[in-house]
């Protein structure tokens, strides 16, 4: 099996005031295709980084960093913004949905850069919020929805335009028990019967079970289990 | 399509703060409309003036005449084409609120001196013909629904007593700033009452004006004029038409510079609150900027959305402003007395000008927005507390 994801040596620091900050350490990681990630570690311990440099949002200080076949540390930033619109589907902790557009809208935003015409747009997004169970919740508005609907039309822009990798920052981390589980069963099955390969960063020990691997990461350093 | 959909539903978001700024917009450009067209007026009238016409009146003050034997020494200037004179007979026409002009003039030259006041041949012969007879602009004739052959009574104040005159001419402008609001009759009818009445104000006039072949010898002219009279009981002071223009409205010539200032001034006040108003929306916006760009959209995208609803809060409050300054500057000349200005139209370039202003206060204030959100970094973006 060839590894989706190659992170080689990276390191990554901020910087706060001319005051460098460390936060990951020539950090080296391979996901497989197919795979489920949990990612999990105190807070601070550089999760989010390390998904942001995997999905292109953000640059590496050092290192390399192959993901979907591609150097992205070396892309431009209009490359990369093309690259991160066609192989990544992106879960955020606060759904990140635009509030005056409809649940159709926000899951078409992506579609917009391609070139489909209105119809296969409409197609793929009917597609996409039915997988997500909210078939009949299209021309609802984000304030009109729960915290776990919410989360399912993000989950549903993250897929509409079939990405290979969907990476996701502690998506349950806002929601209550049950919609937090039904998010995870979509996770789920989003993996094992779209094969997506999933890179989940949770705080949740029951959350990273659903992960086929889980990965630890103390201040900037992976511990695996 | 989408874009525009999107444009408007963010400017929509908070629909108050939206409908204040575009209400504070249309606000200042009914302002600037309205100071721009005081300010056109006061240029124009002083460029209604001619370049080939001399102005000469009692040299401590307007308000002192001049003697009637004036006429003929200056005329024996060398330059001068003719002259003519002019008395400021004043007079209330009905109630004291018609501001109109009503002067006492010569009619044998008046019309020479002054080609901008068009008027007939037959009719300038009637005026002539009859002692009693005036001529009024097209204006009054309009305002006072006054036709050939009706009468003006005119209750006097300077020159006391009723007076009774018959309308046989009204007068057009040649171009849109002539005043077209004036009421002229005979001095002679004028003064042989004096001569009757009070025989000490016999035989003066207000001031004269003359008519000279060539402008650039106005100088030279003006001093031969006033040369003629130095040491008498009257001395004069000749000076060129707009000069005279000027002078007559010097006091009002400080206001005038200070409209022209705060109508810009004003501008700059509606760029302010509009690009607060984009500033503060952007700002609330930082992480949608953020979900935007990872989801691939590019700069080009992010200035769309910002500088669109820019433009579309300034046109929207841009156009209102500019629709109503029409009926709200009919309205104030309206509520102004009567004939206090000549005339009174806003200029095209008050709309141009108005336009132009608000394209500018729509680009100036997406340019800040647009900045932080093209150089905010989408990892910023997403840690970004409001
Ligand atoms: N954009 C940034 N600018 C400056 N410092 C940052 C930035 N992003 C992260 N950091 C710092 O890097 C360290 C790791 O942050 P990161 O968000 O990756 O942690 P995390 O493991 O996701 O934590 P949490 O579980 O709280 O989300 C923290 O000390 C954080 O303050
Ligand atoms: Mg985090």
């Amino acid at each position: 099996m060839s590894a989706i994801i190659q992170v080689k040596n990276v390191s990554k620091s901020y910087w706060r005031n001319s005051l460098e900050i460390p936060v990951l350490n020539n950090l080296s990681l391979e996901v497989q295709e197919g795979e489920f990630l949990g990612l999990m570690g105190p807070s601070g311990s550089g999760k989010t980084t390390l998904l942001n440099l995997i999905a292109g949002i953000d640059r590496p200080s050092d290192g390399e960093l192959t993901v979907a076949g591609t150097d992205i540390a070396k892309l431009s930033e209009s490359a990369l913004a093309k690259w991160r619109s066609s192989h990544i589907g992106f879960v955020f902790q606060f759904y990140n949905l635009i509030p005056v557009l409809t649940a159709y809208e926000n899951v078409e935003l992506p579609l917009l850069l391609t070139s489909f015409s209105k119809a296969e747009r409409k197609q793929r997004v009917e597609t996409a919020l039915t997988i997500v169970g909210l078939g009949d919740r299209m021309s609802h508005y984000p304030k009109q929805l729960s915290g776990g609907q919410e989360q399912r039309v993000a989950i549903a822009r993250a897929i509409v335009t079939d990405p290979v990798i969907l990476v996701a920052d502690e998506p349950t981390g806002d929601l209550d028990k049950k919609s937090a589980q039904e998010i995870l069963i979509l996770m789920d099955r989003l993996n094992k019967e779209f094969k997506k390969t999933i890179v989940m960063v949770t705080h949740d020990p029951h959350a990273a079970e659903k992960a086929s691997r889980q990965l630890h990461l103390e201040k900037g350093d992976l511990v695996g289990v | 399509m989408k874009v525009l959909k999107l444009i408007f539903k963010n400017a929509l978001r908070h629909k108050l703060r939206t409908l204040l700024t575009i209400f504070g917009i249309s606000i200042a450009v009914i302002a600037f409309g309205l100071l721009r067209t005081v300010v056109t007026i006061w240029d124009s009238s002083v460029d209604a003036t001619m370049a080939n016409r001399l102005i000469t009146r009692q040299a401590v003050s307007f308000i002192f005449p001049l003697p009637y034997s004036y006429k003929e020494k200056i005329e024996k200037v060398p330059g001068v084409n003719k002259v003519t004179f002019a008395t400021w007979f004043q007079g209330v026409y009905k109630d004291k609120n018609n501001f109109f002009a009503r002067m006492a003039v010569d009619p044998e030259t008046m019309f020479d001196v002054y080609p901008e006041y068009i008027i007939s041949p037959e009719e300038l012969a009637a005026f002539k013909k009859e002692r009693n007879a005036c001529v009024i602009g097209a204006d009054i004739a309009q305002q006072h629904k006054l036709k050939l052959g009706d009468q003006m009574v005119l209750e006097g104040d300077i020159y006391p007593g009723r007076w009774e005159f018959i309308v046989r001419g009204i007068y057009k402008g040649k171009n849109k700033n002539t005043d077209k609001t004036q009421m002229l009759f005979h001095w002679d009818y004028v003064n042989e009452r004096m001569k009757v009445e009070t025989p000490v104000r016999a035989n003066d006039v207000g001031w004269y004006v003359v008519q000279i072949a060539d402008p650039n010898k106005s100088a030279l002219i003006s001093n031969q004029i006033d040369a003629l009279f130095k040491n008498s009981t009257a001395e004069t002071k000749t000076e060129t038409e707009k000069a005279f223009a000027q002078g007559f409205v010097a006091a009002s010539g400080a206001i005038i510079t200070a409209m022209n200032v705060m109508s810009f001034v004003i501008i700059g006040i509606i760029m302010l609150v509009l690009a607060n108003t984009m500033i503060m929306a952007a700002r609330e916006r930082t992480r949608e900027y953020a979900v935007f760009k990872t989801l691939g959209f590019s700069a080009k995208h992010l200035v769309g959305l910002i500088l669109g609803e820019s433009m579309v809060i300034s046109f929207l409050g841009g156009g209102i402003g500019l629709f109503l300054t029409f009926p709200i500057v009919a309205g104030f000349e309206q509520a102004m007395p009567k004939g206090f200005f000549p005339f009174f139209y806003i200029e095209p370039i008050t709309v141009v000008l108005a336009s132009v202003a608000t394209v500018l206060v729509g680009l100036i204030s997406a340019i800040f927005p647009i900045h932080k959100a093209l150089n905010t970094k989408i990892v910023d973006g997403f840690r970004f507390v409001g």
